[in-house]
């Protein structure tokens, strides 16, 4: 790969700049008072060096169009272009979003279709667009569950049930919303300990979040047990949809039970991850909840659409955006599922699940081991490196970063944290079975190096533009902001 | 089967390996009663052309109009570079940067975004974004009672200058967390905070105090006053302000003195397209004394095993993914394709082109309030200065006028009196360096036909 | 093979006890909780004055991968924090129970209350906890 860049500001001289893109001077007449004494340090360079620099950075990143990228509970599926460039057309993209809904009817109308084919695959009442991101799309989903047991009278319910395995954004979403967590534990085949679900259930349960199939990659057998307890009991369901993309179109959360759920457009339905972002957080909610569904939501009156808000649903938990969400994002995703059909929806979960179970049983038949090896595969799995970390003090961290050298991607490591030195691994469904024997190649040849040269590994990477960092100097010695030199 | 591989061969091997007849075998595990067999309400496929000809057909029945509306989200020339580079496949389809060395580009793209947006605002550091403003304005709020050692109120002033949509979110997402917000009224003449009911709140416990530059009415609060009054009340300053005014008026870390203490806003402007609502891409900055409360991502720099330059996310112990329970946010995601873009934007405008973009929204502004309060039943509500909006009053309802405008391909502006009933037939308009003065004399000529 | 001074007592969640010669009370973590937390970032230590309840969460230590709660074995009055953690985190880490002490106290109960000695903390971690 090619070496490292300097910065933009390095590159910076006094007098240049992109001038075509400069409107003519012009006054502004505000008080000096107001005013900026000398400019902001921004760089001062060419168009050429810009764009350079930028191509040129690009190029240091791995990507879904240039590697594979098996992390697990991303889902770093193909991003179909057709997605973009029809976000992109003018009459979308150039709209403010305050503009009178007749003038957006067509897009109106493309969301309308989005929240509904969102509410049918999931099996859900009621649809709202709004949450930006999977974490706000959590966020929602308890403060709908608190507003449910308030209007009830049921203001003692403030304690969110988390198994030990789930993701750090359900934990950190409950306390966010003023609620208690209650942690229970999972049992060895992965499946949640229903005793200890017994034993946390109580009069002040808010409710429970819950991923399916889990974290740990595998289905929660027992789903529709829990949900009635926890029905029993007065509290609700809450489902993380992260892993939607190994049961889209074959098993729907509404069905299993849940009253909440949220997507990741961006994982399940393709939406780009732009290297941090923006996702996108839909909601669904069952019956009870539908009153209290973030605004706006999309309202059809005839053959018209129109943005519903606080005034339509005077019990919402209110507005989470400036606007109306990421409404970009919601169109990349609408195209990608009118591309997919119903036929395609199901076809997600059948191939992902069938490239992660070729890519386990052939993982195990090369020595790895499987952290549950007596259940399926859903569409990740975990293997652990315990006992090779055991023989050759090689870590899975070491083997993510010497993978780098090989080409992939490492999957993801270290979580969920109740497995030691794992590796989480979602192939999606979007890669051929050469890829994903290429995979299996690499990952042996990682292993008999460990045991026979655990130096080379250890200080992986080798071939990036640059070998491993210095965390704990970039946190001791903080640099998060280039500053001009002293004058 | 669009963007799935396997050939027929290719299922049977897969299968044979792992050892089953057919894929419905590897769903054993789910309880039947669970197994959709027909998936109800959603179309059968498309093809990538038909779905272009369905969503081309939508696009153009929307058609595009001249735009005069601000509040919030500003319309401003995007050089085309900008998305050239933002849709290459190695920074539209990037992950987060967990795996630090094979994302160089995003982690630095990231580290440039932070310095930019800390120079900007006079600040010593910044986060790698948040969703949008109005998410940002509600996190600076909860960062403010964290990080404020003394105040134990968690009152936070938040004037009814500060756009309305983003007081709903900050109550909505800080709801549960005990923070109580208090409103103080503007004078009615200069559509400014009013000195005289913020001086009520002097001697008393607050936590922190909004201010909005410029404000929702596009007019200019005097910061430095404002600042002076926080800081002899031991409050919190958290300026919310418009990125691209930046370039003009004295950035947050210069406010009274000492400076704001967190800064936030919303970076749209800087290569986001208004897109019909988002995505967008929100912004904080603090002092370096705080940097442990601030929410969201951040990249550092640092050096490898070699000694060479490198970037790495760091400060992620304060982050929903370690610290669980205790984090200072559930944020997950920063906006990393609108940061990037932004960052571009930036690159290109430079100190001086985004100089003279301010001070073209600026000039078309004051041009357009000049030949619209013009007309007969028009103007404008408030004295002093003002930034790139501007509120207009009227002797007759808005909205059909409005409506008539966008049935002529103007969109006017926005209205006002759901949030502020007080200014009767109320409209905020805008006119950034993308409107000329034949697009503002359009308008002109257009509404004066009208009424 | 982490380091337990017979001389202190010791918590379950890992912090260690020492009383000095003038009844006051020094606190800080086991050398187990500093390798398994790895190179300290930062700590945040609590102010003198402070009034603690005995298991109030009393100061923060952060390393890249974790940032854990340092919760007070017993009741009192802070009367420092040990300031020098603030530039050099790593004090922890390279002498958890001498130069790596994060708070002084005036205690309300008494040491000796503390749940373990060094026998029984060594026990605790062994069992894996």
């Amino acid at each position: 790969m090619r070496k490292t860049e300097p910065l933009i500001f390095e590159l910076s001289r006094p007098g240049r700049g992109a001038t075509a893109q400069y409107p003519a001077p012009a006054e502004t007449g505000i008080p000096e008072a107001f005013c900026r004494r000398g400019r902001p340090p921004l760089p001062e360079v060419s168009e050429l060096q810009a764009v350079r620099h930028y191509t040129r950075l690009s190029q240091l990143n791995f990507g879904i169009d240039t590697h594979f990228y098996p992390l697990g509970s991303c889902t770093m599926k193909y991003n179909p272009r057709v997605c973009n460039s029809l976000a992109m057309l003018p009459g979308f993209l150039d709209r403010h979003p305050l503009a009178p809904a007749a003038t957006g009817q067509g897009m109106l109308r493309c969301l309308f279709e989005l929240q509904e084919m969102l509410r049918h695959v999931t099996g859900m009442a009621g649809v709202s667009l709004t949450p930006m991101a999977g974490a706000q799309g959590e966020f929602a989903g308890v403060a709908m569950i608190r507003a449910y047991h308030r209007a009830r009278g049921d203001t003692a319910r403030n304690e969110i049930i988390v198994p030990d395995a789930a993701h750090g954004t359900n934990p950190a979403t409950a306390a966010m919303c003023g609620m208690k967590v209650r942690e229970i534990t999972s049992l060895p085949d992965g499946d949640v300990d229903l005793a200890a679900l017994d034993a946390a259930l109580s009069p002040a349960t808010a409710g429970i979040m819950l991923t399916n199939p889990s974290t740990l990659g595998v289905f929660e057998r027992r789903i529709v047990e829990i949900a009635k307890k926890v029905h029993a009991a007065g509290g609700l369901l809450y489902y993380d949809g992260a892993n939607l993309n190994a049961i889209l179109g074959k098993v729907r959360p509404g069905d299993m039970g849940f009253d909440v759920i949220h997507m990741n457009l961006h994982k399940t339905f393709s939406t780009p991850h732009g290297g941090g972002g923006p996702g996108s957080g839909a909601v669904g909610v069952g019956r009870r909840l539908l009153p209290y569904r973030p605004v706006p939501v999309v309202g059809q009156d005839g053959d018209r659409f129109r943005w519903l808000d606080e005034r339509d649903l005077p019990e919402s938990i209110g507005r989470l955006s400036g606007f109306m969400g990421n409404t970009g994002v919601l169109l990349r995703a609408w195209v990608y599922m009118r591309i997919l059909g119903a036929a395609g929806m199901r076809r997600v979960a059948e191939y992902s699940t069938l490239n992660a179970n070729y890519l386990l049983a052939r993982l195990i038949e090369a020595g790895f081991d499987a952290a549950y090896p007596g259940r399926r595969a859903s569409h990740e799995f975990i293997v652990t490196l315990k006992r090779m970390a055991r023989e050759t003090g090689v870590t899975a961290m070491d083997f993510a970063k010497r993978l780098l050298d090989h080409g992939y991607h490492a999957p993801t490591t270290y979580f969920p944290l109740l497995v030691p030195e794992c590796l989480l691994i979602e192939p999606t469904e979007t890669e051929t079975r050469e890829e994903l024997d290429g995979f299996v190649d690499a990952l042996a040849a990682i292993r008999r190096e460990a045991a026979s040269d655990a130096a080379t590994v250890k200080a992986a990477p080798h071939t990036m533009p640059v070998r491993r960092l210095d965390d704990v100097r970039a946190a001791r010695q903080l640099d998060v902001a280039w500053k001009p030199a002293a004058a | 089967m669009p963007y799935i591989p396997h050939t027929a061969e290719d299922v049977r091997a897969m299968l044979d390996r792992v050892g089953v007849d057919a894929i419905d075998s590897l769903f054993d595990e789910i309880p039947a009663e669970l197994r959709v067999e027909e998936l109800a309400g959603v179309p059968a496929a498309l093809t990538e052309l038909e779905v272009s000809r369905l969503a081309a057909g939508r696009a153009d029945q929307d058609g595009r109009r001249l735009n005069f509306i601000g509040a919030g989200a500003y319309e401003h020339h995007i050089p085309a570079p900008v998305w050239a580079l933002a849709t290459r496949g190695e920074i539209y389809s990037a992950y987060t940067p967990y795996q630090a060395e094979a994302s160089q580009g995003t982690l630095q793209v990231m580290y440039e975004f932070q310095s930019m947006i800390a120079g900007l605002t006079a600040m010593d550091v910044s986060n790698a974004s948040l969703y949008d403003g109005a998410s940002a304005l509600a996190e600076a709020c909860l960062m403010a009672v964290r990080a404020h050692r003394r105040s134990k109120s968690a009152r936070i002033l938040m004037p009814s200058t500060v756009n309305p949509v983003w007081q709903r979110v900050a109550g909505v997402i800080t709801e549960g967390q005990g923070l109580a917000f208090e409103s103080v009224p503007y004078d009615p003449a200069r559509g400014v905070i009013d000195a005289a009911a913020l001086e009520r709140f002097h001697g008393q416990d607050i936590t922190a105090i909004v201010i909005q530059q410029p404000n929702f009415f596009g007019q200019l609060e005097d910061v430095a006053a404002l600042t002076r009054f926080a800081r002899a009340n031991g409050a919190f300053v958290i300026a919310a302000v418009n990125p691209v005014s930046l370039a003009l008026l004295t950035p947050p870390g210069e406010w009274g003195e000492g400076g704001a203490d967190i800064a936030c806003g919303d970076a749209q402007p800087f290569g986001v397209p208004l897109s019909s609502g988002g995505p967008y891409v929100g912004f904080m900055a603090c002092r370096m004394e705080h940097v442990r409360q601030m929410p969201g991502r951040i990249a550092g720099r640092t050096v490898d095993v070699d000694g060479s330059i490198g970037y790495t996310l760091t400060l992620q112990a304060r982050e929903q993914h370690i610290r669980r329970g205790k984090a200072t946010s559930n944020i997950c995601t920063n906006q990393g394709l609108l940061m990037t873009a932004a960052t571009i934007h930036l690159a290109l405008l430079g100190p001086v082109g985004l100089e003279r973009v301010a001070s073209a929204c600026v000039a078309r502004t004051r041009e357009l309030v000049a030949s619209l309060t013009a007309l007969a039943g028009v103007r404008a509500a408030f004295a002093g200065p003002r930034f790139h909006e501007a509120v207009l009053q009227f002797e007759r309802p808005v909205l059909p006028l409005l409506e008539a405008l966008a049935a002529e391909g103007i969109v006017g502006g926005h209205e006002l009196s759901r949030d502020y009933p007080e200014l009767g037939h109320a409209l905020l308009v805008c006119a950034t360096e993308t409107r000329t003065p034949s697009d503002i004399e359009r308008y002109s000529r257009t509404l004066a036909r009208l009424t | 093979m982490s380091d337990i001074p017979d001389d202190l007592r010791y918590t379950k969640s890992h912090e260690w006890v020492r009383t000095l010669p003038d009844g006051s009370v020094e606190i800080g973590i086991t050398d187990h909780a500093q390798r398994s937390l790895g190179d300290l970032v930062f700590v945040e230590v609590p102010e003198a004055g402070r009034v603690l309840a005995a298991g109030d969460a009393c100061a923060v230590v952060e390393s890249v991968k974790a940032a854990s709660d340092v919760y007070s074995p017993l009741g009192g009055e802070v009367i420092a924090g040990n300031a020098q953690l603030s530039t050099q985190p790593e004090l922890i880490n390279q002498d958890p129970y001498g130069q790596g002490w994060i708070l002084r106290l005036k205690p309300s109960g008494r040491a000796a209350d503390v749940p373990l000695d060094a026998a029984g903390y060594a026990a605790e971690i062994a069992t894996g906890s």
